[in-house]
């Protein structure tokens, strides 16, 4: 056979197949069949009728939408000011933002928990205040990133513009500024917004007892209940795409999860 | 304004290190926890290095995130190759396929992996082969995502060139193609290595049950009541936090070296 360019990406093709898209059949299957393999709903409307699972579900977004909005109260205005100083050292403290990325996350937690522990005495007492607070601690710096990013790149040419067509600091920043960088924004919201859902392994260590989505599919795994598990990771991919088709529709596609890693 | 800015950019970073700098300033006392201490003391990193359950884990980690890196790297790059010089559908195909590990949480990916592994095919978790692929699932894509930009800025007439001179197609593309994706390889490399150290989800739904890395040995640790693995781990945090941090002042040293380096051709 002839070489072609195009013949180098069988490998990776096949790979894709067996480890990416398999998983998902399967875990279809699992999700529509009961323990003795025949085809049922009963995971489905066992999740949907069962108040636990569907509280866990409401807790889930209620704290994901928090963690976001407090990682982008934080994240915006700290993007904002490095971005339009003028420092010269912009680059370097951007990446003293940016390096706890590379600090294993268990190791940091282990640090906030620490603090915590000092001053709360017993974490048990503040279960929602120490998820938000371990989250936002975890997830930080992939919100910053993202609209750092965007920002800094802007023409400050946009910003004279508007000045000079009468519009005060306030205005430029609201009507020039703001709606620019949502493609920042979008993209830190989705680095932060689903792993919030899931990521429930923040809340074990910081001894918590609430339960949001990913943590079902821990419980279940541990029970050997591999058609459970399955249900809860296919309502939470439904999630996920639901997700990321709006954020794509309001960004018009400019939004790329893990752009910001790139 | 501006000094509002600065107090809060100073506040972010006092929220985000604190922590770590405190627990660093701990690890160098016999403290058991943090508030108050006797004297400092290096127990804690002789206990680091010399107990033996956390030379393995450590270890471990490292081999793991090297192991799964490397084939990560070569798949990822061949894919992008491949699917770069494939008809535009493939290509749309391999890039959406590509982008579901990326969007996917990790917990479903380590779900799925370990019941399509494990449940359905019976691949025992002690042959180290499905956290091996979980992490070469979780990684290859973003190796993927780094070369593709690469190839697209690439002069294609490059090729072309050499193949008119005279080179067969593979010659070519090992001597012209390569060397100008090069650096798309190894940020995509390095990017492997993160996201393999940092792993939790695909580790603990794939993993043998007496092998731990980093982060399921420190999340079980921290679950225990076990206090001088605990104040080790406190050790090894401000070790990596070290590392890190020599790391990226090395890269920042380097590419202002570059940008020098760049400024000075442009003036000749």
């Amino acid at each position: 056979m002839r070489f072609s360019r195009k013949l180098l990406g069988i490998p990776y093709a096949v790979f894709l197949i067996i480890f990416v898209v398999a998983p998902l059949f399967v875990l279809f299957f699992y999700a529509f069949t009961n323990g003795e393999g025949q085809f049922s709903f009963s995971n489905l409307t066992g999740f949907f009728s069962d108040p636990n699972t569907l509280g866990t579900l409401c807790y889930s977004f209620a704290l994901a939408f928090v963690v976001t909005v407090v990682c982008l109260l934080l994240a915006y205005p700290t993007a904002y000011f490095l971005a339009t100083s003028k420092l010269k050292a912009k680059g370097v403290i951007i990446m003293i933002f940016v390096m706890p990325m590379w600090i294993n996350f268990s190791l940091r937690i282990t640090a906030l928990k620490e603090i915590l522990t000092m001053i709360e005495r017993n974490l048990a007492y503040y279960p929602f205040l120490n998820s938000v607070l371990g989250m936002t601690y975890d997830f930080l710096p992939f919100m910053i990133l993202p609209i750092y990013n965007v920002i800094v790149k802007l023409s400050p040419d946009y910003g004279e513009a508007a000045r000079d067509l009468g519009a005060d600091s306030a205005g430029t920043f609201l009507q020039v500024t703001l709606p620019l960088s949502v493609p920042g924004i979008l993209s830190g919201v989705s680095m932060v917004f689903l792993p919030a859902m899931t990521n429930y392994v923040v809340l074990d260590m910081l001894y918590n007892s609430t339960y949001i989505m990913g943590s079902l599919i821990g419980s279940y795994f541990s029970a050997y209940n591999w058609h459970g598990g399955s249900m809860i990771a296919l309502i939470l991919l439904a999630v996920i795409c639901g997700f990321t088709l709006l954020t794509d529709s309001i960004g018009e596609g400019e939004v790329k999860r893990g752009g910001a890693m790139l | 304004m501006r000094k509002f800015g600065l107090a809060f950019i100073i506040f972010v970073l006092l929220f985000l290190y604190v922590p770590i700098l405190v627990l660093a300033f701990y690890s160098f006392t016999n403290a058991s926890q943090i508030g108050s201490f006797q004297s400092f003391s290096f127990a804690n990193y002789v206990r680091l290095f010399t107990t033996e359950e956390l030379r393995e884990m450590i270890l471990g980690t490292v081999v793991l995130a090297l192991a799964s890196s490397v084939l990560a790297t070569i798949l990822g790059t061949l894919g992008a190759v491949g699917s770069f010089y494939s008809k535009s559908l493939v290509d749309r195909a391999y890039a959406s396929v590509n982008q579901i590990p990326v969007i996917n949480a990790d917990v479903v990916t380590g779900f799925s992996l370990c019941i399509l592994l494990v449940v359905v095919l019976g691949i025992s978790k002690d042959t180290y082969l499905p956290l091996l692929f979980g992490h070469v699932t979780l990684s290859a894509p973003f190796v993927y995502l780094s070369v593709i930009p690469k190839l697209k800025q690439m002069d294609s007439s490059l090729y072309e060139a050499a193949l008119d001179l005279g080179a067969t197609p593979f010659k070519a593309l090992i001597r012209v193609v390569f060397p100008q994706i090069f650096s798309g390889i190894v940020s995509g490399f390095m990017l492997a290595i993160t996201l393999s150290l940092d792993d939790y989800f695909i580790a603990t739904y794939t993993k043998p049950a007496m092998f731990d890395t980093i982060s399921t040995y420190v999340v079980n640790a921290t679950k225990g009541s076990h206090t001088e693995i605990k104040t080790a781990l406190w050790a090894l945090s401000t070790v990596i936090f070290l590392i890190v941090l020599v790391v990226v002042a090395v890269i920042n040293i380097n590419a202002n070296k570059d940008n020098k380096a760049m400024k000075q051709r442009r003036s000749y």
